[in-house]
Parts: structure tokens; C-alpha cells; sequence
């Protein structure tokens, strides 16, 4: 059975695709440039048909606990945001990954810091892969960069959130979010039922029969011998993920001697400028991280030990955040070099080829 | 084929509405699409644009510097996007309210009156259909199958009785089209 394609905006392909994969919940407060997701899912009215709750929550705090109560009980559930928005739920997010539980949060970047601008960014890069909350907690991070992957990481993000409890978020920005472009949508996943999640799920307090002990759900452990056990437990977690969810895109890499990394909207002029470098006789390639965390470390330190790659270009749209991952992996092999546009700016694809050649040509 | 388009104007002269028909109208032909909109405050009563790209290839950038075709609706529109169309690519702009027309003489500059038009029609609200009309006649990338079908999927059911005033509208639209240069 073949899907139809259609044309939508990255926003609505992730509410559609919510629905589809079987999501229990959403809880939101509206905020440009992500509106639209709500909006949608309002619009479709799923509680009718697959009994999907959308709940407008009287501010992103409670919406980011709503969905710690519901994933608690074992319910796939999601809320979604841009990032002062984000920023709200960093308590709850640092919660529920204490709590080891799964849930799927979304960011639609817009220009920070403060209330910002409503326009593109990337700048929450540091907060979405190195924690944002408090305590050594992390998060499974996606980026994705064409209105396809918003509708395919909704369901790959709560299928890596279940598979090791944890928290996961789509970290898109205002570009991806508000354009249109042609996708195929999931097919219709049934919602789990309650024995299905007792399955799933048996930490979680779907309620409890006589013949067991309560579940707790719970980040507190007063003990700190107890606590450090837990951490540990989390880092092996972590290493897990690090060793299996390495996701990435390589674009003209084979005989590149430069390459650019660069995600979401990002990578897609890249792609462009890749192009126009490739007419200019520049053997230029992209390395496109779609995980962010877990970052493609083994895959950039094997081309920065490989004799032919000269130096990397960092294209972000921030100040220079994710460049420091790519150092860390390069480890002085070779120049790792930065360019970006802040505020809501996007760079566009010329601008990307002339900072290649001021820094290395 | 490849086009690459943006179409500027006022928030309300249904700049995004046209981009987003004609990305249909590709759709419907199996073309690769992208539709990326200026969203934000400066929609309300200041200019929108949409970057529209039809291809027969992945899409790389959605974003872009410069463009096969410019359809310019207001002067401010010109003043930003003349300098942004590719040496022997298109511009077309509505003539009304245009105070310094265009200049560059290695790109085909194109008038249509569709605002003049609209109103003598006594149908203001297919301006932007005209405007279309005069694209497709100088860029026929989009069968007006094709387009009709665009304008089905992209209009909820209950306007859909206003699609032949639609195709009259894009009809008038590739008669009215003349060069300037």
C-alpha cells in the first residue's frame, strides 16, 4: 500500500506523523515558529478517532510535567516548543531523565538569547547535547533537515526513547519548521493498549494489582552511595547509545579535501554550497550529523586522520557551538574552522563558499 | 529543469498563496518542491516573500541569494530583489505603485498590470492569479492542468467553485504580459 505524497510544513508533517505513530498525548503552549504543531493536531482532532489527548497547557512548565506524568504511566507522549520555551522545561526534562523515562520533546530554534527574535537559529545546540538542566543527565538528540525527517524522527525519536528510556528531542529550527515540502507520511500505528503497556512498560504506574509492589517514579534518592549507582547505571546507558544510535549523512565526502559539517537548515545550504564549490573546481564534501548526540565522532576523526581532508568548516547557525564537537574529534589532526550567522539570520550558500575560501584557499 | 523563484509584495497581495500553488501545481508533476515563506511581524501591512524551487532533483538549499525568475509586487519588493536574479533570468513586476521601475538590461524584464487589471475585472482577489498567469506564459514549467489540479489541493473544498474564476484570471494573465526591454 503506497502512501500519497503530500505537501506540508515541517510543523505539520510532525503533528500528522504524532498521530500516526501512536502518540497517547501531547501537551504544548503555542509559541512561533512551531505553532502550527498544536494548530495541527487540533485541526485533525485525534482524540476522535485514534483517542490521542491534545492538551494546551497553561504554560510550557506544566506541559513539560504533564508529559513527566504521562510517560511515568507508560503513555507515549510529547510536547514541543521554540526555545525560550525550551528553556522553561529544562527542570522537567532534567526530571524525567533522572526518572528514566521516555518522551519526545521538540525544538523549532528561533533567535535567542532572551525572547530573541521569531526567525531561525541554531544556538540551542549547547543546551540540547550537553544537558540545559541540571546534573549528568543526556538527551537523544535528532536534526532534522527536510520536512521528511520531521515526519520520520517523530516515530524513530519515541522508538529510540522506549528502546532506552530516556528522553528524546527533534531539535529543528524555524526553517524546517515553516517550510513546505513534499512527504510521505507514516502509516497508521493503533495506540498501545493498557496490557500492551504493562508489557512495555512494567516500571511504570499504569496502577497497581494486589499481586505486586508499587512502581515508584522517581529522580530523588537521598542516599548518595545509591545516587552514584544510578549515575553509573545512566553513563553505561549513555555508552550504549554512543556505541548504537550514530546517525549521519555524508555528502561528496569520497575525494573532498575540504568538508564542511553542518545540521538542520544548515546542512541544507551546505548541500548548496557544495555544489557551487564543486563548479569552482573545490573538491568540497558535507558531513551532515543527524544525531547530535551521540555526535559523529569516529566518523569525523577517520577523516581527519585520512591523508587527503585539509581542514573542516563549522557552518552553524550560532556563534560556534557544535564546532566544538568537531574539534574534539579532529584532536588538532587539522585546522577545524568556524562560520555562521547569529540572531535569525540564515547564511546562504555563497556565503558559505566565500568563508571556505577566506579561511583556507 | 530547474527554477528557481521568489515572489515578494505586500502581506495580503497573496504572495504566499501564489508561491504555494504553484508548488502544488509541481507536486501534481512529480517535481521536487520547496516552499520557504518570510514568516514573522513584518507580514502584517510590510512585505512577504516566498522562495518558491521546482525541480526535477533533490532540492539542496531552500534558502537562496539568487533566482531564475523574480515576481516583484511593490517597489520595496524591486529595490531588495533586482540585484538577486541570475544574469539572463526573468523579472516580472506589477507596474502599480512602482515609482523607479527596474534597470538592469542583461536579465528580460517583463511588466504585467495585474492590480489595473483586477480592479477593471471587478475581481481584486484573483490579482495574484493573474500575476501566475503572466509567469507560466514567459515560464511555462507547469502544465494549466496541472495548475487547476494545484489550485484543487491547495484551496479547502468550499472556494473550490472559484477555480474557473481562477483560470480565467491566469488566462487574462499570459495575454497582458509584455516585455520591456
Amino acid at each position: 500500500m503506497s502512501e500519497e505524497i503530500k505537501l506540508m510544513k515541517g510543523n505539520e508533517a510532525i503533528a500528522h506523523a504524532a498521530i500516526r505513530c501512536g502518540c497517547d498525548g501531547y501537551f504544548g503552549y503555542p509559541i512561533t515558529p512551531q505553532s502550527e504543531i498544536m494548530e495541527t493536531l487540533m485541526d485533525e482532532q485525534p482524540w476522535k478517532t485514534t483517542g490521542m489527548v491534545v492538551l494546551q497547557a497553561e504554560s510550557e512548565v506544566a506541559a513539560i510535567n504533564m508529559v513527566y506524568g504521562g510517560a511515568g504511566c507508560g503513555k507515549k507522549v510529547m510536547t514541543s516548543s521554540s526555545s525560550p520555551g525550551v528553556s522553561l522545561k529544562q527542570e522537567g526534562i532534567s526530571y524525567i531523565a533522572g526518572a528514566e523515562l521516555p518522551c519526545l520533546i521538540v525544538n523549532v530554534m528561533r533567535g535567542g538569547p532572551g525572547l530573541g527574535t521569531i526567525q531561525p537559529s541554531q544556538a540551542d545546540y549547547f543546551q540540547a547535547v550537553k544537558g540545559g538542566g541540571h546534573g549528568d543527565y543526556k538527551v537523544i538528540v535528532l536534526a532534522p533537515a527536510s520536512v521528511q525527517e520531521m515526519a520520520d524522527f517523530t516515530a524513530l525519536s519515541f522508538d529510540l526513547a522506549f528502546k532506552y528510556s530516556n528522553p528524546a528531542m527533534i531539535l529543528a529550527d524555524g526553517v524546517i519548521g515553516q517550510m513546505m515540502e513534499k512527504v510521505v507520511l507514516p502509516p497508521f500505528v493503533d495506540r498501545l493498549t493498557k496490557s500492551e503497556i504493562e508489557k512495555q512498560s512494567p516500571w511504570a504506574t499504569y496502577g497497581k494489582p494486589a499481586s505486586r509492589k508499587p512502581n515508584v517514579i522517581t529522580s530523588l534518592e537521598l542516599e548518595s552511595k545509591d545516587m552514584e549507582q544510578r549515575n553509573l547505571k545512566f553513563q553505561a546507558k549513555y555508552r550504549e547509545i554512543e556505541e548504537n544510535e550514530v546517525r549521519y549523512e555524508e555528502l561528496a565526502c569520497e575525494d573532498a579535501e575540504y568538508l564542511l559539517v553542518a545540521f538542520g537548515s544548515s546542512a541544507r545550504v551546505c548541500q548548496k554550497a557544495v555544489e557551487l564549490a564543486r563548479e569552482q573546481g573545490i573538491k568540497l564534501g558535507l558531513i551532515r550529523p543527524i544525531t547530535l548526540w551521540p555526535f559523529p565522532t569516529k566518523l569525523i576523526q577517520s577523516y581527519a586522520s585520512s591523508s587527503k581532508v585539509k581542514g573542516f568548516l563549522a557552518v552553524e547557525m550560532n556563534a560556534g557551538q557544535m564546532i566544538e564537537d568537531v574539534r574534539l574529534a579532529v584532536n588538532g589532526k587539522v585546522s577545524v574552522e568556524y562560520f555562521g550567522r547569529l540572531g535569525g539570520i540564515v547564511p546562504t550558500p555563497d556565503e558559505v563558499v566565500e568563508a571556505l575560501k577566506a579561511k583556507f584557499l | 529543469m530547474k527554477e528557481e523563484i521568489i515572489i515578494a509584495g505586500f502581506g495580503g497581495q497573496g504572495v504566499l498563496s501564489m508561491g504555494k500553488i504553484l508548488a502544488y501545481s509541481g507536486l501534481m508533476e512529480g517535481h521536487e518542491v520547496s516552499w520557504m515563506p518570510s514568516y514573522g511581524p513584518e507580514q502584517r501591512g510590510g512585505t512577504a516573500n516566498v522562495t518558491v524551487i521546482l525541480s526535477e532533483q533533490r532540492i539542496s538549499s531552500p534558502i537562496l541569494n539568487s533566482f531564475d525568475t523574480a515576481i516583484i509586487l511593490n517597489q520595496q519588493s524591486l529595490n531588495k530583489f533586482e540585484s538577486a536574479v541570475k544574469p539572463g533570468g526573468n523579472l516580472i513586476y506589477d507596474g502599480y505603485g512602482i515609482t523607479t521601475p527596474p534597470t538592469r538590461t542583461d536579465i528580460n524584464v517583463y511588466r504585467i498590470d495585474a492590480m489595473d487589471k483586477s480592479v477593471e475585472m471587478n475581481a481584486a482577489k484573483s490579482f495574484n492569479m493573474i500575476v501566475l498567469g503572466g509567469f507560466l506564459k514567459i515560464s511555462p514549467i507547469v502544465k494549466m492542468e496541472s495548475v487547476i489540479l494545484g489550485l484543487k489541493k491547495s484551496l479547502p473544498e468550499r472556494h473550490h467553485h472559484l477555480i474557473p474564476m481562477n483560470e480565467n484570471a491566469i488566462k487574462v494573465g499570459m495575454d497582458i504580459i509584455q516585455k520591456m526591454n
